[in-house]
């Protein structure tokens, strides 16, 4: 009985975690520019696929894992520089639909050159089980958990420590009083996409060798990254963590106990609660402010 | 130093400077001062790069900067005091404070400038961790003056740093902007309360409807009978 708690509980976290990095991505960007970037989980399928790839060309896997994930990030600067930079002045609804139709384009793209197959990624450690108290947990389990506590406390740092990180945020608040302290903040939004698409890339190759990865691989993960992004309040990376966690685990127990059908259901079940009933989020901020 | 020469800006078709000449010379106090919707803010929106110029040109101690980004406008010592404060209201107060060095790199430099800036606003430095959303606007006018003075700017542009302060802040305030004037500071201060402004200021500019339409010393504007009528309720 606890066991079998206990299992389900392994897999909720493990999902839990990716979807956090991608709810972080989501994050970043929106942040940054008040988009909410659609095409958040193609670059999740781009690190997965992209480190397909380059493994098949013959490359060690960390070489491979870092080329995807360099070209991935090159994927976030280019849809910055080329289609959300260009549209200057666009209303943030026009950039969000700019971001579901490069979505597409990324997908059809990895469609043409790679197929359409479901492909494996070999796990990093093995794939021997680990027990613990009558339930199992894989390797790639604990490398999934284990890069996602590192990813959340480097972000942590880089937004709470270093000028960069003040001035990411900075431009969020206010982009006119960014400017007059000589931030660049183009040069933030560019930097900021390619964040966001590194982060997606490591989700999504932490992930494959669990999961198998195609072209459309992104398409679930990224929506549950966006549940985990609204449910922890948007803009809230922190909140992204716990909403991932808490999309993760619904997900696996709902799966558990209930019927397995219906786990992708678990998500959007959750979110509509949360529009339903508290719209800003779990721990987003109901914005009160002094003037 | 800065010289503004037939400057017109649009937003969007509407146009809200009709044509502006101005100019400031180094060390001086400059007041502009005029009604709402004069087109007192865009102008200095203009100056520090926010607002884009249609036409004419702004020129700082004799480079043409009207094209300019606003961000490398800090790089030359311009700094902007903007309207309504525009705090960074989820940072700390001490964040903010260090953004305004955001492209020095010597750190010592920072310290002492923070160190300066704590002295002159106790305040600031008794809620240095507080968001500064929490602030009063008292308060937050000071640190966005703090903010502002952090790049040791030689040009400061300040835009109605008295609005919405009770009396004695309001002092306060242009204590300081004698003070910093009295240090070296040349500013340009766009003011509301004309009477506050001309009186510290060496010299003003009257501006109605996006022009300007009267210039001289700030004692001789105090005394004209229009700019009384119009600005100063006697």
């Amino acid at each position: 009985m606890f066991a079998e708690f206990l299992q389900f509980l392994f897999s909720g976290i493990t999902l839990g975690a990716t979807y956090a990095l991608v709810g972080l991505g989501f994050s970043i960007i929106y942040n940054a520019s008040h988009v909410i970037n659609f095409a958040q989980g193609e670059f999740v399928m781009l690190g997965g696929m992209g480190t397909v790839f380059f493994l098949g060309l013959g490359l060690p896997m960390p070489i491979a894992i870092l080329a995807a994930i360099a070209l991935t990030t090159l994927f976030g600067f280019g849809l910055e520089k080329l289609a959300i930079a260009p549209a200057r002045g666009a209303s943030v609804v026009t950039l969000i639909i700019i971001t579901i139709g490069a979505s597409i384009v990324m997908r059809g793209l990895a469609q043409v050159f790679w197929g359409k197959e479901f492909h494996a990624v070999p796990a990093f450690s093995g794939d021997e089980p680990i027990n613990i108290a009558g339930a199992t947990i894989l390797p790639q389990s604990l490398w999934v958990l284990g890069v996602t506590v590192l990813l959340v406390f480097a972000l942590r740092y880089f937004f709470d420590k270093t000028m960069m990180g003040k001035a990411i945020i900075a431009t969020s608040l206010n982009r006119d009083a960014a400017l007059l302290m000589g931030i660049n903040v183009k040069l933030v939004l560019f930097i900021s996409f390619g964040l966001s698409a590194a982060l997606g890339a490591i989700a999504g190759i932490l992930v494959a060798p669990i999961t198998l990865t195609n072209f459309e691989a992104g398409i679930m993960l990224g929506l549950k990254g966006f549940c985990a992004a609204i449910l922890g309040g948007l803009g809230n990376g922190m909140g992204a963590v716990a909403g991932g966690m808490i999309v993760g685990i619904a997900e696996a127990m709902g799966a558990g106990y209930w019927v397995s059908e219906y786990k992708d259901a678990v998500a959007f079940i959750l979110i509509l609660l949360v529009l339903f009933f508290k719209p800003s989020g779990l721990f987003g901020k109901t914005g009160t402010e002094r003037v | 130093m800065l010289k503004i020469q037939n400057l017109t800006s649009h937003y969007g078709r509407i146009q809200a400077l009709h044509g502006v000449d101005l100019e400031v010379n180094e060390g001086e106090l400059v007041a502009l001062v005029g009604g709402n919707g004069a087109g007192k803010t865009t102008l200095l929106r203009t100056i520090s790069g926010l607002q884009d110029a249609s036409g004419g040109s702004v020129s700082f101690e004799g480079n043409d900067i009207t094209d300019m980004v606003a961000n490398k406008r800090v790089g030359l010592d311009i700094a902007q005091v903007p309207e309504g404060r525009q705090v960074f209201t989820a940072l700390s107060v001490e964040d903010n404070i260090r953004l305004g060095a955001f492209i020095q790199k010597d750190k010592a430099r920072i310290a002492t400038d923070l160190e300066k800036m704590y002295a002159r606003f106790p305040i600031l430095k008794e809620k240095r961790n507080q968001a500064a959303g929490t602030l009063s606007g008292g308060q937050q006018q000071m640190l966005a003056m703090a903010r502002a003075l952090m790049s040791r700017p030689r040009l400061l542009l300040l835009d109605e740093p008295s609005m919405g302060l009770s009396p004695v802040l309001v002092m306060e305030i242009f204590a300081i902007i004698e003070e910093l004037k009295e240090q070296g500071v040349t500013i340009f201060l766009v003011e509301q309360n004309a009477t506050a402004a001309l009186r510290v200021a060496d010299r003003g500019y009257v501006m109605e409807t996006g022009k300007i339409t009267l210039t001289g010393s700030g004692e001789n504007l105090l005394n004209d009978e229009t700019v009384k009528a119009a600005y100063l309720g006697i």
